[in-house]
């Protein structure tokens, strides 16, 4: 019967197919090559006020890349919330993008992994050399004593926006410099709807880079010097119940804020609800949220006391962004290239001035456009009281369990349940033994 | 089908239609397959589609289960270490922050399961009783009725995300700010109330199915049935007991149990409701089971969790379906 022959030949061609599907699934060991010279993937982070915007800014640069080298960059822009899930699944697959923005706290996590080239002297000289980039930001790229996993691409670092307006109307006269100060304005501020402080209640991002540095304020930290977790270690646990207590007990911080998870603290400041915001370089992105340039300042962000400095004096994270390229590519010589073509100086200058982040390469940094009174306060606090996340292959974990925490904290502090120093302590211990599972 | 009887003829050369043997019932066969062979060959296709697209990322999720798999290993998980049932001890050591955290997320969806079983099904059955009789509208109503089912799980959610917001949500203005019903707004996307917002949008989008499989029931009820009952004095709550849920139960009891396995596995609700982080109150297993393995980058111990779902939805499944229909062939004696 024909029917029956057709039948047959789909289950025969079933079969080869199922075969065929089983045997492609491959593994991830590949180390790469240059099968492929022509073509790149980019997976770039988004830096701007939306993937769009992103998409916008580096097109015409990869236009530029692809006129000198002939090879064409495929651009995909991802967001946040997906980014590390997209590199664990393209690391676990072997199949992914040839070069890739990765949150530099990242890099000593996705080091261990084995899934990004690793850059030996060889590959430094291939992009430039390492002597290009300022120390500080390669302190944040992989586990001290080995090869860097990525290279710094743009830097960052908190500052303390405020609202020259809603300032002067409450009759303060300078930005804060301590936190007793700063809760003293806060409460100035707060009353009619509009608060001191906003806070990105809900961002697991956001709540550990504050709490990292207030519990380096307390002295304390999140691991110990072999990259235990030490969460709750009294330093870690005074520091994340002083950031909660912005919102639970001074009650500077609307409790609407522990749901922000999408950069309404952004808008909000922006809008002038909040007149204070800790934040990496928002002044581009205030300009999106149509806040003129003359209505905020920025100021180095409080500490505890004197001045900004090393140790407890620390003030702001190394934050930034690396450029890694996959071990697996099949492109290795052109990702290569395309790592030198973006931290080269003139792209670093126009990268950098675009999302108005720092350049991390020295002789980028010098350029006249990088010394507005924004930059030169992320720029100094960078140089000066910047302390790098730990570079330990727990640290994405650390982000993934005590983020959470801090999200919970908000909710008790929102709810208006008392936030004591037990509760946090609670908290942290679960978050830490989370860690351990 | 012709390939059933082909076996009983005697084989002919290949150029006849199969046309032509319509009717005369005695088809040829083209080549020799013994006769048992053909129905397998038939399903092999489905077989091996059912093989690859659902076995065998089941087996590979149990394999897992048994590795310490980590982020050392995930670049090539073939060399990580076994585990054995390290990763089923730490997941049901309820003593253990990972155990508590899944006994507590296991209670909370079961919670969740029955809750949202249940109300789908109540206004799922009461929609479509209102609804038998032809009335102006009807076929408006049911459409509109439809809608959540219809529409895209993501665009759906995220839209009850911002309603229920607690600075701009229309949950909160509608509640607070017109109705006076709460002293201060309250958030329903983090603490206590996120369990109550999560059953409702499960709810909202699933009592339409429900909706839709009881109706197609109904239809099958003779209206005679109810014409008699009327006759012999029944009312309306006599009939809906003695006549529809009598003659819906072999509907309800598929659909019940295909309910719960959706609710009860839905990941789709509360990742888009809660995002990165699902409150202690609204977190459901699957999600949970996802967060967990990569919070701490072990699929080897989310895999394990998995499988324990998965085991656990089998007992339920076989449970229910042997007290069903225990109880039915009871009611049909």
């Amino acid at each position: 019967m024909r029917r029956t022959r057709i039948t047959a030949a789909i289950a025969a061609i079933t079969v080869a197919t199922a075969a065929l599907t089983a045997c492609g699934g491959g593994t991830a060991t590949g180390n790469g090559g240059n099968k492929s010279p022509k073509t790149l993937t980019y997976w770039a982070s988004n830096q701007g006020k939306n993937l769009d915007d992103d998409k916008q800014k580096l097109t015409p640069e990869l236009q530029k890349f692809e006129k000198q080298t002939g090879i064409h960059v495929k651009l995909e822009v991802v967001g946040w919330p997906d980014l590390l899930n997209r590199i664990l699944t393209a690391a676990s697959s072997g199949q992914g993008p040839d070069v890739l923005n990765i949150g530099n706290t990242w890099s000593a996590s996705l080091q261990a992994t084995g899934a990004l080239l690793p850059f030996d002297d060889g590959n430094f000289n291939a992009i430039g050399g390492k002597q290009r980039f300022v120390a500080s930001a390669l302190g944040s790229t992989g586990a001290a004593g080995k090869d860097p996993a990525a290279v710094p691409l743009y830097s960052l670092a908190y500052g303390l926006y405020y609202n020259k307006k809603l300032f002067k109307d409450a009759g303060i006269a300078n930005p804060p410099a301590t936190w007793s100060e700063l809760i003293t304005d806060g409460k100035k501020l707060t009353g009619g709807g509009k608060y001191g402080l906003a806070i990105e209640g809900a961002n697991n991002a956001e709540n550990i880079h504050h709490a990292y540095i207030f519990a380096k304020q307390h002295g304390g930290d999140f691991f110990d010097a072999a990259g235990n977790p030490t969460f709750t270690s009294p330093g870690a646990v005074a520091g994340v119940k002083q950031f909660v207590d912005f919102m639970a007990s001074d009650k500077i911080t609307a409790a609407g804020d522990a749901e922000y998870a999408q950069n309404q603290s952004l808008e909000d400041f922006a809008k002038g609800k909040a007149g204070m915001l800790l934040w990496q370089a928002a002044g581009v992105q205030l300009a999106q949220r149509g806040m003129k340039a003359d209505d905020w300042g920025i100021a180095p962000v409080p500490v505890q006391s004197g001045a900004p400095g090393q140790g407890t004096q620390v003030d702001t994270m190394v934050a930034g962004i690396n450029l890694a390229v996959f071990k697996n590519t099949q492109n290795r010589d052109g990702a290569l290239k395309f790592v030198k073509f973006m931290t080269s100086d003139e792209e670093q200058k126009i990268l950098n001035g675009k999302y108005g982040s720092i350049p991390p390469v020295t002789s980028a940094q010098s350029d006249p456009q990088f010394s507005n009174p924004e930059q030169t306060v992320l720029r100094q606090g960078l140089a000066k009281s910047a302390v790098a996340l730990p570079q330990v292959a727990k640290e994405s974990q650390f982000e993934d369990v005590v983020g959470p925490a801090l999200k919970d904290l908000f909710a008790d502090a929102a709810a208006g349940r008392p936030v004591t120093d037990d509760s946090v302590r609670k908290r942290l211990e679960k978050a830490q033994q989370q860690m351990a599972g | 089908m012709a390939a059933t009887t082909s076996a009983t003829a005697p084989s002919r050369e290949d150029g006849s239609l199969p046309g032509s043997a319509r009717g005369r019932k005695k088809p040829r066969r083209s080549y020799s397959v013994g006769r048992g062979a053909v129905p397998y060959l038939l399903v092999l296709p489905a077989i091996l589609m059912e093989l690859l697209i659902h076995l065998v990322p089941m087996v590979v999720g149990v394999v897992m289960s048994f590795k310490e798999l980590t982020q050392f290993y995930i670049r090539n998980w073939g060399q990580a270490p076994g585990a054995g049932l390290r990763n089923y001890r730490v997941v049901v050591d309820v003593n253990g922050a990972v155990g508590s955290a899944l006994l507590h997320s296991f209670l909370i969806t079961c919670a969740f399961a029955v809750l949202a079983v249940g109300f789908s099904w109540l206004l799922g059955i009461t929609g479509a009783i209102l609804m038998q009789d032809t009335f102006r509208g009807r076929g408006f109503l049911r459409a509109l009725f439809m809608t959540p089912y219809a529409l895209p799980v993501y665009a759906s959610v995220i839209i009850w995300a911002f309603m229920l917001q607690h600075d701009n949500g229309l949950v909160n203005h509608v509640l607070h700010d017109q109705l006076h019903l709460t002293s201060k707004p309250a958030f329903w996307l983090i603490g206590g109330n996120s369990f109550i917002s999560v059953v409702v949008v499960s709810v909202w989008r699933n009592w339409p199915f429900a909706l839709l499989v009881i109706m197609a029931g109904l239809q099958n009820i003779p209206d005679e049935l109810y014409e008699a009952s009327a006759i012999d004095g029944a009312g309306i709550w006599q009939q809906i007991r003695r006549i529809t849920m009598p003659s819906l139960r072999p509907i309800n009891r598929v659909l019940v149990l295909v309910l719960f396995l959706w609710t009860f596995n839905d990941f789709n609700v509360p990742y888009v409701l809660f995002g990165q982080s699902a409150p202690p109150a609204g977190d459901l297993i699957s999600v949970h089971i996802y967060q967990a393995s990569f919070h701490t980058w072990n699929f080897g111990s989310g895999s394990a969790m998995s499988v324990l779902m998965l085991l656990f939805l089998l007992v339920v499944t076989a449970a229910y379906l042997a007290v069903t229909s225990l109880s039915n062939r009871r009611s049909n004696a």
